[in-house]
């Protein structure tokens, strides 16, 4: 498994108490394969996410990522973890202003100071597989919503990630750019073989999970496929 | 939007499991490293938000122009002030020791010739030189000049061309022979005493006053002392005594026989009432100058750090570690600085150069140009250092965005 969560628990303070998030979740998710993770506004699921991408520490359970536990951890290595295993598609593009389309892709190469060159042919061509590749040198503000969103999932891509985690990446668009874009990740996702977890409020893009995982009160609840 | 060819994206070279997409190119995204780009985003962000950088490089350009111009200025005056003091060959000045807790004072100390003659017999001094200071008035036909007469024994070493100072001859600045329009072999007055100018060499000035050099008893004559000493050798002879001394000089024990208290040259700066006041002033200018640099540089990039926040949230969750993050934000305040403080030394260097040789007592010298530029950039970095480490406090899961 390239995605493990197992008896994750999450609370949150809530005034004196505390609100549990998540209530000893489990998910595994294969190499190759897209599970899509829907439920309610405040079920837990973008609570779920963070704790994927290493964003939050549980309060109890074990996250695993391509077979390496992140418990214990520190935030450089989990940085790292991140860096160099994790794709993550944000639910807003939050693309920098001041980048071109294929310099988003290669800031995280250019920080570590990787060859600029080869990081520069990785993003044009992701760009590419996007469908962008005539916008590369194109700012945010010069580009689409849906452009936008494009180039939020490439630069996901750009670390050759074994998990991706997307985010409602079709909240802020209307429903043919929507389709495009699950349609995209979907290839991808099986092209790339990552292992991939899509947080959605739209049922209509059930049919293409794999899976589908539920979210309820912080209990997951394993469902089948829409096909 | 078109279908992935898997021949289309590069992948990480030996990850055989993603089949074919694995040979398409050997961009060896986990073992190539290289030398990390240390303002990637800074530099973009530089060209980007051009507007808000230029009007802060303005702010860093006339900040540096008015720190290097008062810089300038302050030497300039300091020269005017001291020259004739700092260029003297000696090591330290012998003041009569003031009563009642008084400082010393070169226009109150008023040393005897047995004083002198103590510090002459000294152990350890080699040279000891009774110079008489006062400030008077020299006039040739309708043409007058303030100056500052300094009464040397003639051949003393104090004075520049001390052999040709004569008790008819006297040896004048540059300025003051400029002011007067006197050369070699003309005549002036001095408080009086008609005079002969027996040389015109250097630029000594005193309390903002050229210098004529004379001899002691012309000194005397035009600025009569006043002694407190009733008994024979007790009675006036000069200002101070310039000392040169050796490392074995017992200094405390002759100013406690003498009645003296002695200092070193620079020590004596102090005791020219007009350069304490005004260099005090000047450099407190000055410093709060240095300090309003590093507080705007601060408060600015406190600023810009808050409005990036969000960015830098991003770049956390993407995995970006902390220090880059850092070395970026300070990298943006480092070419900020050394842009805008290297154009405003420039442009203070020019001014300055323009104006060094008329009335304004300008000195362009590197301690007054770089010196200044050097502290602007580094007092701007700390200001900058201490606003960007907010950066260490962004958490990254905020630019997931609905996350509690």
């Amino acid at each position: 498994m390239s995605l493990t969560l197992t008896d994750i628990t999450l609370t949150y303070p809530d005034g004196e108490d505390r609100l549990t998030a998540l209530d000893r979740v489990g998910l595994e998710v294969p190499r190759g394969s897209l599970t899509a993770v829907v439920g309610p506004s405040g079920s837990g699921k973008s609570s779920l996410l963070a704790v994927a991408a290493t964003l939050i520490t549980p309060d109890a359970g074990t996250v695993t990522v391509d077979g390496t536990a992140t418990t214990g951890l520190t935030r450089g290595e989990l940085a790292a973890l991140r860096r160099h295993r994790i794709g993550i598609v944000f639910q807003q593009p939050n693309l920098l202003p001041s980048l071109t389309a294929a310099e988003q892709l290669q800031v995280m190469a250019r920080i570590e100071g990787r060859n600029p060159r080869a990081a520069r042919s990785r993003a044009l061509a992701l760009l590419d597989a996007v469908g962008l590749a005539d916008r590369a040198d194109h700012r945010p503000h010069q580009l689409s919503g849906g452009q936008r969103q494009r180039v939020n999932i490439a630069r996901a891509l750009m670390n050759d990630p074994t998990v991706l985690l997307v985010d409602e990446p079709t909240s802020a668009l209307d429903h043919e750019r929507g389709a495009a874009v699950i349609d995209l990740l979907t290839r991808l996702t099986h092209q790339r073989a990552t292992a991939t977890v899509l947080v959605t409020h739209d049922r209509t893009h059930l049919t293409a999970a794999d899976r589908i995982a539920e979210v309820h009160d912080g209990r997951l609840h394993l469902q089948a496929p829409v096909r | 939007m078109r279908r992935l060819s898997a021949r289309e994206v590069p992948s990480c070279a030996g990850r055989a499991h993603r089949g074919p997409a694995a040979t398409v190119e050997s961009y060896r995204f986990h073992h190539r490293k290289g030398r990390a780009e240390a303002v990637f985003v800074a530099w973009r962000d530089l060209k980007f938000a051009k507007g808000r950088f230029a009007l802060m490089g303005t702010v860093v350009v006339l900040i540096t122009l008015l720190v290097g111009l008062l810089s300038g200025l302050t030497a300039g005056l300091g020269r005017q002030n001291v020259s004739a003091i700092t260029s003297l060959p000696a090591d330290r000045i012998a003041f009569r020791a003031p009563g009642g807790g008084q400082d010393l004072s070169y226009s109150h100390s008023t040393v005897t010739e047995r004083q002198w003659r103590q510090w002459s017999g000294a152990p350890g001094v080699e040279s000891a030189e009774p110079l008489g200071i006062t400030t008077t008035r020299a006039t040739v036909g309708d043409r007058s000049a303030g100056v500052c007469a300094f009464g040397v024994r003639p051949g003393s070493r104090l004075a520049p061309d001390g052999g040709r100072i004569s008790d008819s001859g006297a040896v004048l600045s540059t300025a003051a022979a400029e002011d007067l329009g006197v050369e070699d072999g003309d005549s002036f007055t001095l408080a009086g005493q008609r005079l002969r100018v027996a040389a015109v060499r250097g630029d000594a000035h005193f309390s903002h006053t050229p210098v004529i050099w004379t001899s002691l008893d012309t000194w005397r004559r035009i600025a009569p002392p006043t002694g407190t000493g009733d008994g024979e050798g007790e009675g006036p002879a000069a200002t101070v005594i310039a000392l040169n001394t050796a490392s074995g000089a017992d200094v405390a024990a002759t100013d406690r026989q003498a009645g003296t208290r002695t200092v070193t040259v620079d020590e004596s700066l102090s005791a020219i009432g007009s350069y304490a006041s005004e260099n005090g002033s000047l450099q407190l200018m000055r410093g709060f100058l240095f300090a309003i640099s590093a507080l705007v540089v601060g408060a600015f990039f406190t600023v810009w750090t808050i409005q990036r926040s969000g960015d830098v949230a991003v770049l956390k969750a993407l995995g970006a570690p902390t220090s880059g993050l850092l070395k970026d934000a300070l990298g943006q305040a480092v070419v900020l600085l050394v842009g805008g403080t290297l154009l405003g030394t420039g442009l203070a260097a020019a001014l300055g150069a323009a104006v060094a040789g008329s009335a304004v007592p300008f000195l362009l010298t590197p301690a007054t140009v770089l010196l200044p530029a050097a502290v602007t950039i580094l007092l701007g970095v700390l200001g900058a250092a201490l606003s960007v480490r907010r950066i260490t406090s962004v958490d990254p899961l905020t630019a997931l965005g609905n996350v509690r």
